[in-house]
């Protein structure tokens, strides 16, 4: 972190699939006194890599991109680095403040509004108005675009990411401040909280069967065990998970009471 | 309610119509030697027509009911003839009472005994009218029939136009816009002959898009250059990205559909398929004319890892409606997504300009 007021240098990450979009933003950028463009990337995983080596202040990111989109990216981002959203779209204005974006510019652009969105990145950083991870992965995952359920997961797994679709993704537990996700009988570490995971997912298909355990009905094998002890869910990778009272009344709720749960 | 009677109009000529066969009756009732009296027969006949005529638009319900159709045709003619029998009996029970009326004026005097020979023959006409009356409704109902599938077939091509102009109006999004005149405003800088080459692109699209438009069909060779014009534009946002491949028949070119039926495909291609890969690919337009059939294809490369569309997106919709209303079962669609290629057929009549 080696921007603070204005007058500093300000370092900046261009993240656009399209190349005339890139460099538009890069012209617009390079007017802005003190901003040094760092790296153009042409899509979120190069822009994980690039942000890795060094280190921006800012990332002005597109938000249909292969891959994965701008939020995603947003969401595996280190939180220090401020967002800036820009897009044809208005549709995603809303969204993009939840995830504490410091401004969204609408394509075509305008050189002031690239001039006026670098203002206030530096305002950001310089009233250090950072949020946690976790806050932007709670942002990112509790908002859905159209009221849609989360449909994949992306994880960030040292250089590489995963990109896990809905349908794949079997179960989840709470681990301290990560959940660990379970994928085709992989497991995966995440830094977000199990609560907002779970508020993100299809609650039709996703059911909270304990306080630090979720999973998805369709990867559910059988229950094992009686009201009074507890009951246990085996998932069809043979997972075992626990499942409380509150869990069961839910789980049978969602399955309509039938299929034998007793 | 009975056509006749729904419109006030309707009925004096309907009863005016039933005068001749008054006369029927009257010559049959007052033949030489049956004993009767013209004046009398007259007096029977008139009255008896016009009850007839009323209890025949009853029998409309009766042939609303039994249509002779399916393997209730059997049905049918049984109930048909109950129905003639009663009305007929009912007939005849009438013209007693008409003659009993009648013989207490002294002209008229013995009308009663001096019919009762005829009541025979009068039940065997009350039959025939019977039959008269059903065939008569059996030819409103098919009017009235023949005059609802018109107007089915009317709101069936406002709904086809409807969906045609919801189609032109979703056409020239406006995000594709802004990303073109962003991408102008790019190449301004760094290559000012590209983005000179990209405003007339963007034009050609435009101008083409807009044309076709008013049209109710259009040649395929057409639909292809509005295509063609949508993906130039393209190719200068995404570059080598997007690789384009056409695959033609010559003899399919001049097949006609209906306007903007290719181009929301290729467009659908591009911005879910081209734009979900990291390296692009290569978009492949495809169309094909044998026995009688027009079959256009488009496929495009996808990321594995992409979200599927949810009934493959509001642009498929839109064709598969106007496919349904133009050609209704004949028009087929199709859309398949594979692992990592999506693919879109349609498969219609071949049809050409006479």
């Amino acid at each position: 972190m080696n921007a603070g007021g204005a007058g500093e240098e300000l370092r900046v990450l261009i993240v656009d699939d399209e190349a005339p979009a890139r460099s538009i933003l890069r012209e617009y950028l390079e007017r802005v006194p003190g901003v040094r463009v760092l790296a153009e990337c042409r899509n979120g995983i190069e822009a994980l890599k690039a942000a890795e080596a060094e280190r921006p202040d800012v990332a002005f990111l597109d938000i249909e991109m292969p891959k994965l989109n701008g939020f995603e990216v947003r969401e595996l981002l280190d939180a220090a680095i401020a967002p800036v959203f820009v897009t044809a779209y208005d549709a995603w204005a809303v969204k993009a403040f939840e995830v504490h974006a410091v401004d969204y510019v609408m394509k075509p652009f305008a050189p002031e509004r690239i001039a006026a969105a670098v203002e206030r990145a530096r305002e950001r950083i310089r009233l250090r108005d950072l949020p946690s991870g976790d806050a932007i992965a709670a942002a990112a995952a509790g908002t859905r675009p159209e009221g849609r359920p989360l449909e994949r997961v992306v994880v960030r797994d040292g250089a590489k990411v995963h990109v896990i679709p809905a349908s794949r993704l079997s179960s989840a537990r709470a681990q301290d401040d990560f959940v660990e996700i379970r994928s085709e009988g992989k497991a995966y570490l995440k830094a977000q909280t199990l609560a907002s995971l779970a508020a993100a997912l299809d609650p039709a298909r996703f059911v909270r069967v304990h306080r630090s355990h979720l999973i998805n009905v369709d990867s559910l094998s059988r229950l094992e065990g009686y009201a009074k002890s507890g009951f246990t869910a085996i998932l069809a990778d043979g997972t075992r998970v626990p499942v409380s009272r509150e869990g069961h009344a839910r789980l049978k709720r969602l399955l309509g009471g039938g299929e034998g749960l007793g | 309610m009975h056509p006749i009677l729904a419109r006030p109009g309707r009925l004096n000529p309907y009863l005016a119509a039933c005068m001749p066969l008054a006369a029927i009756l009257t010559a049959l009732l007052g033949r030489p030697g049956a004993g009767i009296r013209v004046y009398e027969a007259v007096a029977m006949a008139v009255p008896l027509t016009c009850t007839y005529a009323f209890m025949g638009l009853s029998v409309w319900y009766v042939c609303r009911q039994f249509r002779f159709r399916g393997p209730d045709a059997g049905r049918s003619l049984v109930t048909h003839a109950v129905a003639a029998l009663l009305t007929s009996s009912i007939w005849v029970g009438i013209a007693a009472v008409l003659a009993a009326g009648w013989g207490l004026w002294s002209p008229f005097d013995g009308l009663l005994s001096r019919l009762r020979p005829q009541g025979v023959a009068l039940f065997a006409v009350g039959v025939l009218l019977y039959v008269l009356a059903a065939a008569l409704n059996y030819v409103l109902l098919a009017l009235e029939t023949a005059a609802e599938a018109e107007r089915r077939e009317a709101e069936l091509a406002i709904l086809a136009r409807e969906a045609e102009l919801a189609a032109l109006r979703a056409q020239i999004r406006p995000h594709f816009l802004f990303n073109s005149l962003n991408a102008i405003s790019g190449l301004a800088g760094t290559d000012p002959e590209r983005a000179r080459e990209m405003c007339l692109r963007l034009a050609e699209f435009l101008r083409r898009s807009l044309a076709v438009g008013e049209r109710s069909s259009i040649p395929v060779s057409e639909e292809l250059a509005l295509s063609r014009a949508y993906l130039s534009v393209e190719e200068l946002r995404f570059g080598p990205r997007l690789i384009v491949e056409e695959d033609l028949d010559a003899a399919g070119e001049p097949c006609l559909v209906p306007p903007l039926l290719l181009q929301p495909l290729v467009e659908n291609a591009v911005r879910h398929g081209i734009a979900t890969c990291v390296d692009g690919g290569t978009v492949r337009v495809g169309v094909r004319c044998a026995a009688g059939r027009l079959r256009i294809l488009v496929e495009n490369p996808l990321d594995p890892d992409s979200p599927s569309r949810s009934g493959g997106g509001l642009g498929l919709v839109n064709v598969r409606r106007r496919l349904a209303a133009r050609w209704g079962s004949e028009g087929l669609f199709a859309a398949k997504r594979l692992a990592d290629r999506y693919l879109v057929v349609i498969n219609v009549p071949a049809e050409r300009t006479a």
